[in-house]
Parts: structure tokens; sequence; C-alpha cells
């Protein structure tokens, strides 16, 4: 694995000032240089299926830009005085500080300089994103802990049953985040659960993070980020958690996973499988109606799968994809820099389904690494290929005719609003893209085993319908 | 700026050139301020989030081609380069040269690197730039934190540049030291003026210095009229443009912000005289900069022949746009400097000027004085701005003018800025690319993109009625423009 690194798959810790953002009425602040919060906006959104600025995001962060006293006399008067005018400035129901390398290596106390502050109209907390402490990953972890950690220093819980707090994808840095979330609440509710969502556009806000005590369980849908916040809850507040690695994506895990969240809360069987059935039946239709292209082009649909993803969304659509695509695992460049637990979680993940996932998992962060060894593989293999990857995987797809799907970030080749690549949806979502590429002649032949132009044009006319 | 080159930094701006970032009244009074030096407002107690000076050296310093960037920064400084790369490929496309990516790496600094010190991890990040792009030079990209812990960043330069036979030139750009981010322009010059730039062998009398930022080719028919080539600087050059830069028979620049300090240092140190005219926007500040680039290539008796055949051949659709364009009202957010040759561009189009902000200003300028400084140019082709104010990006004062002026239209030049205009309904041109408005075509091709863009109104209504803005309803009715 690399540590010096050349095409980007993430920012730095501070990156997390989107996840406030996700959160409905949370106002970032910054206590960092004058560039920083630029720095993962141009990441996080605009590299990120162009999603905006929003609501409160973008220019209008609130920011100290710190700048050369702030570095020699330290920042936290600064920080105090900037807290003081955003409550008069910017509407808010929490604001979140966050620091970055220059307050962090003066040694601003973020954490005290929000305490003294924070009052029932204006709650404030404050964490320590210091650039150099480690990715947005990491960063995302450091603000929902701080949150639950300093928002509800006093809550006692009040467990309402049937509530149910979901910690999973991180807001922007998964450029489906927003589809993504509405999925997953869509189905939880489905099995008659109350939901706090937390991030995103169908979540109540701020409320749902007060609320966060009251549940009577948490659920954490990824190997490894959020599981230290569900960990906080249980300490703090005794409420359970699971834990599904398995970001569930098409029927089977999604089912699988439904299953898991009734058995864990006792819900009534019955309802659950009602809910269940209902949401196959539907799905296996779409999926048999795909049945027509799977069968007429069968020699051309691409079947060797990589993966460019982080732990959650790879290890969930590397499930999907061999367990009802029945692709063949080629590799699964993991981008997160997981700790060595989560490794072990996802691969055994991906052997339960399919023994060929022996030793395809490989921890690398930098891009241009991967792309290299993508090329390599598939020059060997001379097979149509998936890949699952970024917009700095765009001419290698193309140069080696195959099919690419644009999952993670950097993607500034797509505009992204409400779709998603997780549960029900998500696996139906990704079928339609997938195989449309057959079809994206412009960009993927269909000269596979070496069928010259001319019976690629022959080949056309049996897709538009012509007997031959 | 006697020997600007014999110390490892440039001087920052806010000293330098007195830059200020905040002030409101008419652009008159911010010029006498400017002439008296006088800072005209206190700062901002509230401040949303600015930029700084590494995005600007990195717009001097990412794109040439051949070269490899290394950024000595954790992670977050680095978040550009997908966009960036986007920027260098289409860039390269429209000026109708080989495209190509744009080579760079992050050493990645982590905690223990701001205890113990990043050097190795730097020497490592320059020798995998080396041998992963086999590049012509290298540009180091200081950050806030190696600033910080204070990495010798130069030392590490001079001695991988013996090593691997190649410059390495260190660019001092941290973000917290200057509070204009356009230091960083600054900075990624002093680095290619000390450790790049070559004292000069001859004069190429024909060629002519263009400080340009990623822009299309407008230069090569401009200066074709009066036999004369462009140069184009930095973005998109090569290693061998940069050494012989200094070659050239004079040096000018698409922005004064951008590029009075390369000027100046390669007409002080380097012998290259600097075109003392605005840039070319608008009628009156091309011919006067025809006028001053003949001069200084002994062009002077084909010049005014060029300017009265240019004026004839623009006239007719120059009247045509008038006549449809009449009556708006254009609000411009831009510069310093750029936004006034925005000014005196909109202005030949019969565009009411009705408020102007600009993201700094310099109070001095490189190498002119100030009754020649782009602010007083402005106002002297354009008239007065009764509502002129000085701030970096801030929307949430911003928002206020335009409440009050109600413009029909905006001509913004920084990223996720226009984004502020639509969401009260106003139409912008994103002024993204700016050498497509210089010269006299640049002021027909701007008046048909403002004819086109006033369609955006419709969907833009759309997008205000459904848009709430996070700023309160006390902030909204204060009389102050910021705190």
């Amino acid at each position: 694995m690399s540590t010096i690194i050349q095409e980007a798959k993430f920012t730095c810790a501070l990156g997390a000032q989107q996840s406030v953002l996700g959160i409905p009425g949370a106002v970032p602040v910054i206590h960092a240089g004058p560039g920083c919060s630029q720095r993962q906006f141009s990441y996080l959104s605009v590299g990120s299926g162009y999603q905006g600025e929003g609501y409160t995001g973008g220019g209008q962060i609130p920011c100290t830009n710190s700048s050369q006293s702030e570095v020699v006399f330290g920042g936290e008067k600064k920080l105090a005085k900037l807290l003081d005018a955003t409550y008069k400035v910017m509407k808010g129901d929490l604001y979140v500080v966050l620091s970055g390398c220059t307050a962090g290596i003066v040694g601003d106390d973020v954490k005290q300089v929000t305490y003294d502050h924070s009052t029932k109209e204006h709650p404030t907390v404050g964490v320590d994103t210091s650039g150099f402490r480690g990715n947005n990953y990491k960063g995302h972890n450091i603000v929902i802990e701080g949150i639950i950690d300093q928002l509800l220093e006093e809550a006692q819980p009040n467990v309402r049953k049937g509530l149910v707090n979901v910690f999973s994808v991180v807001p922007f840095q998964d450029p489906y985040w927003r589809g993504d979330l509405e999925e997953i609440k869509r189905i939880l509710e489905g099995l008659g659960l109350e939901v706090n969502i937390l991030f995103g556009y169908g979540s109540k806000g701020v409320s749902e993070w007060y609320d966060i005590p009251n549940a009577e369980l948490n659920i954490v849908l990824s190997p490894w980020v959020g599981l230290g916040a569900a960990k906080l809850c249980e300490r703090r507040f005794g409420t359970p958690y699971l834990h599904n690695p398995v970001l569930p994506v098409g029927l089977k895990d999604t089912s699988a996973f439904l299953r898991k969240v009734a058995e864990t809360l006792s819900l009534d069987r019955e309802k659950t499988e009602d809910f269940i059935k209902s949401e196959e039946r539907r799905y296996k239709q779409y999926f048999v109606s795909m049945g027509d292209v799977l069968s007429d082009y069968a020699p051309y649909l691409p079947y060797d799968l990589y993966l460019i993803d982080d732990s959650a969304y790879g290890l969930g659509t590397a499930r999907f994809c061999t367990n009802e695509l029945g692709m063949i695992p080629q590799a699964f460049f993991d981008i997160d820099v997981p700790p060595a637990t989560a490794k072990e979680l996802i691969q055994a993940s991906l052997e339960e389904i399919d023994e060929a996932w022996k030793d395809k998992l490989i921890d690398e962060p930098d891009n241009a690494i991967i792309r290299k060894a993508v090329e390599q593989r598939i020059a060997i293999r001379q097979t149509k290929s998936l890949i699952f990857g970024s917009s700095w995987d765009k001419d290698l797809a193309e140069r080696t005719d195959n099919i690419l799907i644009f999952h993670s970030a950097p993607i500034t080749d797509n505009v992204i609003l409400n779709k998603t690549y997780v549960g029900y949806n998500g696996g139906l979502n990704l079928m339609q893209d997938i195989y449309s590429g057959v079809f994206n002649r412009k960009k993927v032949s269909n000269l596979t085993h070496g069928e010259t132009e001319r019976e690629r044009n022959t080949y056309g006319t049996a897709k538009t319908g012509g007997s031959n | 700026m006697a020997n600007a080159t014999g110390v490892a930094e440039v001087e920052i701006r806010d000293t330098r050139l007195k830059s200020i970032m905040a002030f409101h009244g008419k652009a008159s009074e911010l010029q006498e301020f400017s002439r008296q030096l006088k800072k005209p407002a206190a700062d901002r107690c509230f401040t949303q989030c600015s930029d700084c000076a590494q995005m600007c050296a990195g717009t001097v310093t990412n794109h040439v081609r051949g070269s490899a960037v290394v950024y000595h920064s954790p992670m977050g400084c680095f978040a550009n380069t997908p966009v960036q790369n986007e920027a260098t490929y289409n860039a390269a496309l429209a000026r109708g040269l080989e495209p190509f990516d744009v080579r760079s790496v992050c050493s990645n600094i982590s905690e223990k690197d701001t205890i113990y010190g990043g050097l190795k991890k730097l020497r490592d990040a320059v020798k995998l730039a080396y041998d992963r792009f086999v590049p012509t030079c290298i540009f180091i990209q200081s950050s806030c934190a190696a600033g910080i812990v204070g990495d010798d960043i130069e030392s590490v330069a001079d001695e991988m540049a013996e090593e691997l036979g190649i410059p390495i030139v260190p660019v001092f750009c941290e973000g917290f030291k200057s509070k204009a981010w356009s230091t960083g322009f600054d900075a990624g010059y002093h680095g290619i003026l000390r450790k790049i730039a070559q004292k000069p062998e001859k004069r190429q009398k024909d060629l002519v210095n263009i400080f340009n930022f990623l822009g299309t080719d407008t230069f090569t028919p401009m200066l074709a009229k009066i036999g004369l080539r462009p140069n184009y600087l930095v973005p998109l050059a090569d290693l061998e443009t940069l050494r012989t830069m200094t070659e050239a028979a004079c040096s000018t620049e698409v922005c004064e912000t951008l590029g009075t300090y390369i000027t100046t240092v390669l007409e002080e140190e380097f012998g290259v005289p600097k075109v003392h005219a605005p840039s070319p926007y608008g009628i009156k500040w091309t011919d006067e900069w025809y006028r001053e680039i003949a001069r200084l290539t002994g062009k002077t008796d084909i010049v005014e022949k060029v300017i009265e055949e240019e004026h004839k051949r623009i006239q007719p659709e120059l009247d045509e746009l008038k006549k449809e364009l009449a009556g708006l009202k254009v609000y411009i957010y831009a510069g310093d400097s750029y936004a006034h040759n925005l000014g005196s561009l909109v202005h030949d189009l019969g565009v009411e000027i009705v408020g102007m902000t600009t993201l700094h200003h310099d109070m001095k300028i490189d190498g002119e004085d100030a009754q020649h400084s782009t602010l007083q140019e402005m106002i002297d082709v354009a008239g007065d701005i009764e509502e002129f104010t000085v701030c970096n990006k801030q929307p949430y004062e911003v928002i206020k003018h335009l409440k009050k002026v109600k413009p029909d239209f905006m001509i913004v030049r920084h990223m996720n800025m226009t984004i502020l205009a639509a969401k009260l309904g106003i139409p912008s041109i994103f002024e993204g690319e700016i050498n497509v408005s210089a010269g006299y075509d640049g002021l027909l091709l701007t008046g048909r993109r403002i004819k086109d863009l006033i369609k955006a109104k419709k969907i833009l209504a759309t997008l205000a009625e459904y848009n709430e803005f996070p700023y309160t309803d006390w902030w909204l009715d204060q009389e102050e423009n910021y705190i």
C-alpha cells in the first residue's frame, strides 16, 4: 500500500465538513487556513458528481481563514469571535466546529472553545479534523462520534420500541449517498421500523441526532465506518448494535439484511416476510425482464469483475456481482485504508460467496497504481470486463474496450441526483447501468472474440430485431 | 523590487502591495484610498471560507507540459487535482495542443510527520515523481502543515536537483501566510524566475510574452495583425519556453493581478520590457494595448491602420448587439484587476454596470503607479461605480448588494460563486476562461454570450422559487454589509 499518492480517492479528515452538511440544519464552522474548506468542496461536491453547495455549503461555510497571527498567537480567540458572529448570521440547529492543520499544529483547543460557547439555543460541538490526522473516512468517524459525545453529553435514554439509528455510507464521499440513504430508510420502514437515518434529505435533521439515545438498536452498515459511534452509544446509552459489514445490494443480501434486523429486534415474522416477499416479487420481475438481453448477448456480456471502491460499497457490490450476476472475481482494490479487523471481515465475507475471492482483496489508496494493475490483468485475461471505478479510470476503460460504472469519487463525468446503488433498487439500477454498457457502442465494442467490424455490424442488426 | 529573485520567498501582497479585503463605497473613493495607501475599512469579524495562495500557485505551476508537481501536504490540499485534471486536458484541446494530464503526487503528510518532520517523505515523493513521470522539472508546493512544522523544502529541492539533474522548484504558497490568495501567483512565478528562467542570450523581436490562465489561442490572430507571435505563459508551456521567456520582445498579461509581479521582474532583472497599458478588454484598452506593444516592437507604423480596420470590422455587429442588450444591468464579481477589465468590456456593449465586487484589492501595483491602476483606467473609460465593494467571496455580504441593485445578470470569475446569483434567479456568465473575452472579437463574443445567457432566467426563476437561504432575518435586515 502506498502512502505517497498520485490519484486521490479521498481527501483529508477536514472533508468531514461535508458530513456535517449532510445533516439538515447543521452548520459546519471551519477553523483552518483560508483554502481548506474550498478544497473539500472541490473534491467532495464538484468532484463527486456535481452535488452542489446545497443549503449551507460551498462558499457559505463560516471559516476563521486562519492567517499568520493565529499561527503565532493561537486562534482560539478568533474562533470564539467567529462563533458569536455565526450565531447571528447563520440559521442553524447545530454548529459543528472542525479544525484543520493550522489549529491542530499550534494546539488550539476547539473542544473547549465550543464547550464554552454551546447553549441550548445554539448547540455547538468541536472536533479536531486536522488534515494530517487521516482521510475523510476517519474524519467522518471523528465528527459523528464528536457529535454524539458532546451534543448528547447529558442525554438519558428513553428507549422507543421500533426506533433504529443507521450508520452507513459517508455523505458526498459516496457520490450516491442521498439515494442510498433514502433506499435504506425505505426498506427499514418497510419492516415497520422508525428510522433515524441521520443524514440526507430523508432525515428530519438535528432532532434525529437528539433522538439517538432512544433507539432500540443501532445498525452499522459498513465494515468499519460508524462502528465506533455504535460502540460509543452502547457504552453511553446501553444501546445494542447490529454490525452488518455488508452494505446490501440486490435481492439476496438485502433480504438477508432485513431478516437479520427483524430477528435482532424480534419483529413479527409474518409482517417481515410479507414485506420482503412483495419487494422480491417486484425485483424478480425486473430481473426476468433483463433475461432477453442476458441470453441474446451472452457471449458479449462482461464477466470479469474489478472493483475500485471503499470497504462498504466494494464489499456489498462485490457480493452482489458474484452472487447474483455470476461475475468472476478479479480484484477488489479497497481504497479507504481500513483497519486490520475490517480487512479480515471483508475477506471472510467475500469468500463466503465465492472462494475465487481468495487473495483478490488489495489495500491501495493510489488509483494510479490500481489502474496499472487492472490494465495488466485485463491484458492477460482478454475477457470483457466490468470495472467499478471513477473518472480516473475512464481512459483505461475506453482503451481496453470495457465497461466502466462510475461508482466512487472522483466523478466529473456525470451529474448525480437521487440515484442509488444499494438495496433492492440499487441492484436494479446497477443491472440497468452494467448491461446498458453493452450497447454503448461509441465507447464499448463487441469485438471481444476477434469479430471483425463487419460481423459487428451484422450483429448490430440482430440487436435491432432483424433475424439472420 | 530590487533583486527580487535573490531571496527564497516573494514578499506577500498584504505588505508588498497593501492588499485589502474589505471596502464599500464608490469606485472613485477606493481609488482615493489607494492613492493614499490608507486602509479603508476594518476586517470582518464574520467570514465565510475564502481561498488560499496554494490554489493560485497551482494555476501557475500545475499545467507545465512535461513537468511534475509534488504537493508536500496532507491529502486535503491535493483535493483539487481531479477537477484540475479535467481543466488541463480540455484547455490544451481548446488551444489546439496535444492534451495531457496533470502529473502530481502528494507526500500525504501524517501526524507523525508533523512531529518528526516530513523531509524524508518529501524526498521519497520527489523521487517517485521523477521515476514515474520522467519529468523535465518538478515543482514542490508547500502547505500550512509543512510551513508551520518548518520543513526545509528549499534544501531538499537543491539537493535533489543536483542528484536528479533537473530543475526542482520550491513554491512557498502556504495558505496561512497571506490573506490575498493571489500571493500564490507570485509564489509560483518566483520559483520559476529563480530556478528556471535563464539570462537571455538573444532577443526574439517578434515574440510577446502573454501571461494567462488556461485559455484558448486568442492572441495568435490578434498579434499576427502586427506581425508578432504570442508566447503563452505559464500554463501549457514547456520547460524550454519558461527558460527562454527572457528572450521575448516584451511581456503583457490578461489580468494585472495575475501578471504584474513576473512582468515587472522580467523587466527589472532580465531586460524584457513590460507593456504599460491595460489588458486588451474593451475597445479603448485594446487600442492602447496594441499601440504600446507596437511601440515596444517597432510596429508603430502599421498599428494605426490595424486599429482602424478592426474598428470598422466589428462595428456592424457591435451596433446590433448594443441594440439588443440596451437597458440590461450587470453586476461584476471578479478580480481584483479582472473585474476592472470586465468593466471596460461591458461598458462598450452599452450595458449598465450597477455594481462591482472585487475579491481583494491591491492598493499598490508592481511596476505601475496608482494613476495607471486598472481601477483608475476603468473609471476613466466606464465612469464611476456607485456600488463598489471589496470582499474575498463572502456570499453573506454580496447577497445584500445583489438584492439592492437587482442586476439582470452577473459576470463572475471565481468557482462556486455564480450559485449565489442563481439562487436569486439571476443568470451569470462564469468567466472561467478569459482569453476568449480579449480583443475586439472578445467584445463581440461577450455580447453574444449575454444574449444567450438571458435565456437561463426561466429555469433559474424556478431555482430561486425552491431555494431557501441559510441567513437569519436579523442579518438580512441589518443595514451593515458585513460584521
